[in-house]
């Protein structure tokens, strides 16, 4: 089992929850965060005050998967969330040791 | 033709009366009969007023409000509330009858104190009172649409020292200040004792009495509180600019009954008042957004707003003085000069105006003021201006407002303080003075 966590444009989400669900994936989890990589930020001037925006608002979404949902699922995230243009995002994927179901207590694969 | 015969004796009877108010009008508010008062004049001073109440709250409120960081926005809208419902009670104790009763070249009289002699007898005299300075409408619209001028412009102020000063030394200031500096310079100015309104300074709504009056003041108070922790260094961006562009309309419709309430009546000078308004406001929010967009890449929606009020301030002295084509000018200039102020001025003078109450009420004001002396109409106005005397006006208000403001600040400040701690400062003022705050 991995874990996947990609970070990518706000206005994407709705694209990539479509993406994942068409190739099976049962649950994602959303969080609004904020960073940077190679976009940078961007400058913000009010009335003459010039601010630095260092940390640009991005969407942070976690999917469990079964192994061998894996590559389907990576291909839809960057597929779908992909402009083409600097701040596109990344996908990290991680090991999985467990999961639990906690309604059932099912484990691992028939838990995901 | 008896028709007409008596169509022309009660023009020669309007015509003497009109003579004789010139001759010998009433020099100090007095009763006359309930017949003697316009329902139409009075119908629309009424709406005037609760016009400018709305430019306070929630227009200014609002406008102030979404552009301090989300910490201040509370104390920043009680500010002007408080404001607002002070100045009421000073303006019945004693405010209204020192601007506008006679009195010495300097301040009015008492005998308006606590309202006193402003009335209403329905029965069975059916007198009312009424100011020598509107005759066709009550004493009390008079003196409520006043009241309403009296409470914004202290309000105005509060725009400098945004953030960072005590809500209990705002107080004192604010009613210190309304009574040894508003009533002074609107009695000067407005009241036919005082001696600028001898001199000949044209003030049509405010340009010198309220605006360069709370500009000079925000600047004096911006200097004597010092700049904002971390201004320079931290990012302190509006927190909500939705605010802001609601706050600039609602100042921008509220401003109708500001200019065209100052003919004190509904009539065509009204009529042109309410007219010029709206050019030199367009023009000015126009010619600001493109200063900013040409000098700085991009036309931003708190440019356009800051030049909306900008142009307001600018054509308030000049309203009743000056035909539209005038007033597009005005507002252009007064787009592009106070963009200038509140963009480059600040930074090169290095004060923190926070909120920019000198760059756009101050310079707007006095820019305007001077202006109404260039582009002054006989036609319109039936009197002279002229730049000199405007100078003059503005020079005694700037010298006057800066001195007096600034000795109150050091009084305040060397007996309860004027600061809030550092503490309290980061912490925000809604926490740390109000105990309230917004997610």
């Amino acid at each position: 089992m991995k874990l996947i966590t990609a970070i990518i444009k706000p206005f994407k989400l709705d694209d990539v929850r479509q993406a994942v669900s068409e190739v099976g994936v049962q649950g994602v989890t959303v969080t609004e965060v904020r960073g940077f990589g190679r976009q940078r930020g961007h400058t913000e001037i009010y009335r003459g005050a010039e601010y630095i925006v260092e940390f640009v608002p991005k969407t942070k979404i976690e999917i469990a998967v079964d192994d061998a949902l894996l590559e389907q699922v990576i291909e839809a995230i960057a597929k779908s969330a992909q402009t083409g243009k600097v701040g596109d995002g990344k996908i990290f994927v991680f090991d999985l040791e467990q999961v639990v179901r906690i309604r059932t207590g099912e484990r691992d694969a028939s838990a995901i | 033709m008896t028709n007409k015969l008596s169509g022309w004796t009660f023009f020669g009877a309007l015509t003497l009366s009109v003579q004789c108010a010139w001759a010998d009008g009433p020099t100090e508010p007095f009763l006359t009969g309930v017949d003697k008062i316009s329902s139409g004049d009075t119908a629309w001073m009424l709406t005037s007023t609760a016009l400018v109440l709305m430019m306070s709250i929630p227009g200014l409120a609002l406008f102030y409000g979404g552009m301090v960081r989300k910490k201040n926005v509370l104390a920043t809208l009680m500010q002007t509330f408080a404001i607002t419902c002070m100045v009421t009670l000073l303006w019945w104790a004693i405010g209204y009858s020192w601007a506008f009763t006679p009195g010495s070249a300097f301040l009015g009289g008492t005998g308006r104190a606590f309202f006193n002699g402003m009335t209403f007898i329905h029965d069975p005299a059916n007198q009312l009172s009424v100011s020598h300075l509107a005759l066709t409408i009550p004493e009390t619209v008079y003196a409520m649409f006043q009241l309403t001028f009296a409470a914004i412009t202290p309000a105005l102020i509060a725009g400098a020292f945004a953030d960072r000063m005590k809500f209990s030394a705002m107080l004192v200031f604010m009613a210190a200040w309304s009574l040894l500096v508003y009533c002074p310079i609107a009695h000067m100015v407005w009241e036919p004792t005082g001696w600028l309104s001898k001199a000949g300074v044209l003030d049509y709504a405010g340009g010198t009495v309220v605006h360069i009056n709370a500009g000079i003041a925000g600047l004096a108070s911006c200097l004597m509180l010092g700049k904002r922790l971390g201004y320079g260094r931290e990012k302190m961006a509006p927190h909500n600019l939705t605010l802001t562009l609601i706050g600039a309309s609602l100042l921008w419709v509220g401003w109708f009954g500001f200019n065209a309430g100052s003919a004190g009546a509904a009539d065509g000078r009204a009529g042109m008042a309410m007219l010029v308004t709206q050019m030199a406001t367009a023009a000015a929010a126009l010619g600001w957004m493109s200063a900013e967009w040409i000098s700085r890449g991009k036309p931003s929606v708190l440019g356009i707003a800051s030049g909306a009020v900008a142009g307001l301030v600018a054509i308030t002295p000049a309203s009743g003085f000056v035909g539209p084509t005038p007033a597009v000018i005005i507002g252009l200039i007064a787009g592009v000069v106070c963009f200038v102020a509140a963009t480059s001025l600040k930074h090169v003078m290095g004060y923190d105006d926070s909120l920019d109450a000198f760059g756009v009420h101050g310079i707007g004001g006095i820019l305007g003021a001077l202006l109404t002396g260039v582009f002054v109409s006989k036609e319109i106005s039936g009197v002279d201006g002229s730049f000199l005397v405007q100078l003059k006006g503005v020079a005694v208000t700037v010298i006057y407002g800066f001195a007096a403001s600034f000795l109150i600040l050091f009084l305040i400040d060397k007996t309860m303080g004027l600061r809030v701690s550092e503490e309290q400062e980061r912490e925000g003022l809604d926490i740390s003075l109000h105990g309230e705050s917004i997610e």
